[in-house]
């Protein structure tokens, strides 16, 4: 009796200072951390990407944190989900805004970026999107970066490649007619084939979500193209490549930044193999490459979330590294000398070296890549 | 040659999408439903054929019967839980409609936090390889559908005109207060019809992860979109009518595809669909009922 009324005092004065621990700290911390927001997609349809993205920051701002944070105050990142809507988003980045960010990670995907980028040029307010890349979200104004290539560069680099280093002479296009990155690419891709005197044989669109690509391939097939070039995501490649394997096409394929993810979407399936093993993307990175802070960051990722660390994974890594290495050279969170310090960026990262052109996007090669028995093998950089 | 390559092509695809449609016209002529979360059944077969095959590692011949067994039961489970209250209460037909919707929305989101939101790969399981006979070239995997799609629908057919439930089925349709004087458990009924439904949707499940071997939480959406147009275009409600939607539909697309447009074949196809509709209203084999007062 006498031990349980003991023990219940105990826990009632725990119970007392327990609240006035947490106070104290509080207000010990309040003025020592950086507020950076973060918008991205973590429900609906496109949380893959917001999730990875996400997951990335999340792990960057926590090596950044043990390593004394920034401007010699701890990060505080604040992720809004905004489900991949525009106006979702513009609701979360009106939050971040009224609850003190110095300045944001985000948005993930093209179309919700470009409103929130427009949005953060009218306010002042610098951000940085991981993966948002249409072209037009920088052309919003001077406070907006992106961490990615743009479409049109991948489009033109491909082709190039196709060109000068295949020996290419027919090429055929197949994209998504509903997805602005997939049109971006072929739409490059195409003008530059065509200035390099290729023969577009074919350029196919499909609506978006389409799971049946037979009479798209059976019309390439009758062409027979040297290459086909392939600007979509992982998912639609495995789909494709199935289908085309099954058709019996022969032709070389090509694709974008998009296929990374292709190896993990296999799982162990090697019937698409034999096509994968004559096929060419660009990357922005490389899952292969010995860069320990790469290998690094990709085990530490697998063991922390359980999942592969994907290209949207590692951009966001570079994002949010990017920014917090500009807000350190700038001395200070204010938004206009943070501003300065990204146009002068010369950081080093996942992806490797990243310098900005005078519309905010990265300058840096990429990495053509292949696969060999079902994983990635990165054959060169290349730029266009 | 190419054309009928073409042609072919499509009826594989059609034929996936008439035996989704199946059952939501079944659904539709027993309790006046439009069950949303039909497509979405789809997807519940899908995830279970890939938990059996990938991650339990079972061997073929099992695995296919998990999306059976599961959507049969998932299908039952959806009535009893969601719809009967509202069916024996006589509730509005747009809380029907609300709640349908309600469940595949619920469903989606289950198969996310369960596994994820990114699509997954399926093994190869049968018929890949091509069939070539002159310029002719078709995979084996396309003629598999059409013939199982025939034979499902030959069955169904004969389920419904030749037994006992069939039968109990039709009267229900016709006027399920007067079907249960007669005796008839129309509960039963209703829920027999929404199996049957789920396992016509498993079949097809089957059919599109081996001829499209991807699966996603959302996989349903257009699947279960079109796969109700489909219905709806060879009337609802019509046994045949719900097949020849579903072989138009898909056949309307591919040629589409291959003749037209591969960019805009969707509005295509939907605009050829609705003049079909303004020239029968009902459907191709739809029966303009006349109300009885």
């Amino acid at each position: 009796m006498k031990k349980t009324r003991v023990l219940s005092l105990v826990l009632a004065a725990a119970l007392l200072v327990m609240p006035m621990a947490g106070c104290t700290q509080d207000a010990g911390a309040g003025g020592d951390t950086i507020k950076i927001g973060g918008l991205a997609p973590l429900t609906g349809d496109l949380s893959q990407y917001g999730v990875a993205v996400n997951n990335a920051v999340l792990m960057a701002v926590e090596d950044i944190n043990k390593n004394g944070g920034i401007l010699g105050k701890q990060i505080e990142y604040m992720p809004e989900d905004e489900k991949g809507d525009v106006t979702e988003a513009i609701t979360a980045y009106n939050k971040l805004v009224a609850e003190g960010v110095v300045a944001i990670v985000g948005d993930v995907t093209s179309a919700p970026s470009k409103a929130v980028a427009q949005r953060a040029n009218d306010d002042g307010m610098p951000i940085i999107t991981a993966s948002g890349t249409d072209a037009d979200i920088t052309l919003t104004g001077k406070y907006a970066y992106r961490a990615c290539f743009i479409d049109p560069y991948q489009g033109k680099l491909m082709a190039t490649y196709a060109s000068k280093e295949m020996g290419a002479k027919t090429v055929a296009i197949l994209y998504d007619s509903g997805d602005s990155y997939s049109t971006g690419i072929a739409d490059a891709f195409e003008s530059t084939a065509k200035e390099l005197e290729m023969t577009v044989t074919n350029k196919e669109g499909y609506a978006h979500g389409s799971t049946d690509f037979n009479a798209q391939l059976t019309k390439i097939k009758a062409n027979n193209p040297d290459v086909v070039m392939l600007p979509v995501y992982y998912n639609d490649v495995v789909l494709i490549l199935k289908q085309a394997q099954q058709q019996g096409l022969t032709s070389q394929f090509l694709g974008a930044d998009g296929w990374d993810g292709v190896v993990p979407q296999l799982a162990g399936d090697t019937s698409i193999n034999d096509l994968l093993a004559k096929a060419y993307f660009c990357s922005q990175y490389s899952a292969s490459s010995d860069d320990p802070d790469l290998q690094n960051f990709l085990k530490t990722y697998k063991e922390k979330y359980g999942i592969d660390a994907n290209m949207f994974a590692v951009l966001g890594y570079d994002a949010m590294h990017i920014l917090a290495d500009a807000i350190n050279r700038a001395g200070s969170t204010d938004a206009d000398k943070i501003i300065q310090a990204l146009s002068e960026t010369n950081y080093s990262g996942l992806t490797g070296t990243t310098t900005f052109d005078e519309n905010r996007n990265p300058v840096r090669e990429a990495v053509i890549t292949t696969f060999e028995n079902g994983a990635y093998k990165v054959l060169q950089t290349y730029k266009a | 040659m190419d054309f009928i390559t073409q042609l072919l092509n499509g009826l594989g695809l059609g034929s996936i999408y008439a035996l989704i449609a199946l059952g939501y016209s079944m659904v539709y002529g027993i309790v006046q439903l439009i069950n949303f979360a039909h497509g979405d059944i789809i997807m519940v077969g899908g995830y279970a054929l890939y938990v059996m095959l990938v991650i339990a590692g079972m061997p073929l011949w099992l695995a296919v019967l998990a999306p059976i067994v599961v959507c049969g039961l998932a299908g039952v489970l959806i009535e009893r839980l969601a719809y009967q209250r509202l069916l024996t209460h006589n509730a509005e037909r747009i809380s029907l409609l609300i709640t349908a919707l309600g469940v595949s929305i619920f469903l989606q989101n289950l198969f996310m936090l369960l596994f994820k939101s990114d699509a997954k790969t399926m093994p190869p399981m049968f018929g890949s390889g091509v069939f070539e006979l002159g310029g002719l070239s078709v995979t084996y995997s396309t003629l598999i559908n059409i013939v199982v799609s025939v034979v499902m629908m030959i069955g169904l057919q004969m389920l419904v005109n030749r037994t006992k439930i069939g039968k109990a089925m039709q009267a229900t349709s016709e006027d399920a207060g007067a079907a249960k004087l007669m005796g008839i458990n129309t509960n039963k009924i209703i829920i027999i019809t929404f199996a049957v439904g789920s396992i016509l949707a498993a079949v097809g499940a089957v059919l599109y992860c081996n001829t499209y071997p991807q699966i996603k939480p959302t996989m349903g959406n257009l699947l279960g979109l079109k796969a109700f147009v489909a219905a709806v275009l060879g009337g609802i409600g019509s046994i045949p009518g719900a097949m020849l939607g579903g072989y138009l539909l898909g056949v309307l697309e591919q040629l589409t595809k291959a003749y037209i447009t591969t960019e805009v074949t969707d509005a295509v196809v939907f605009a050829i669909l609705i003049v079909v509709l303004l020239v029968r209203p009902a459907g191709l084999m739809g029966k303009n009922r006349k109300e009885k007062v």
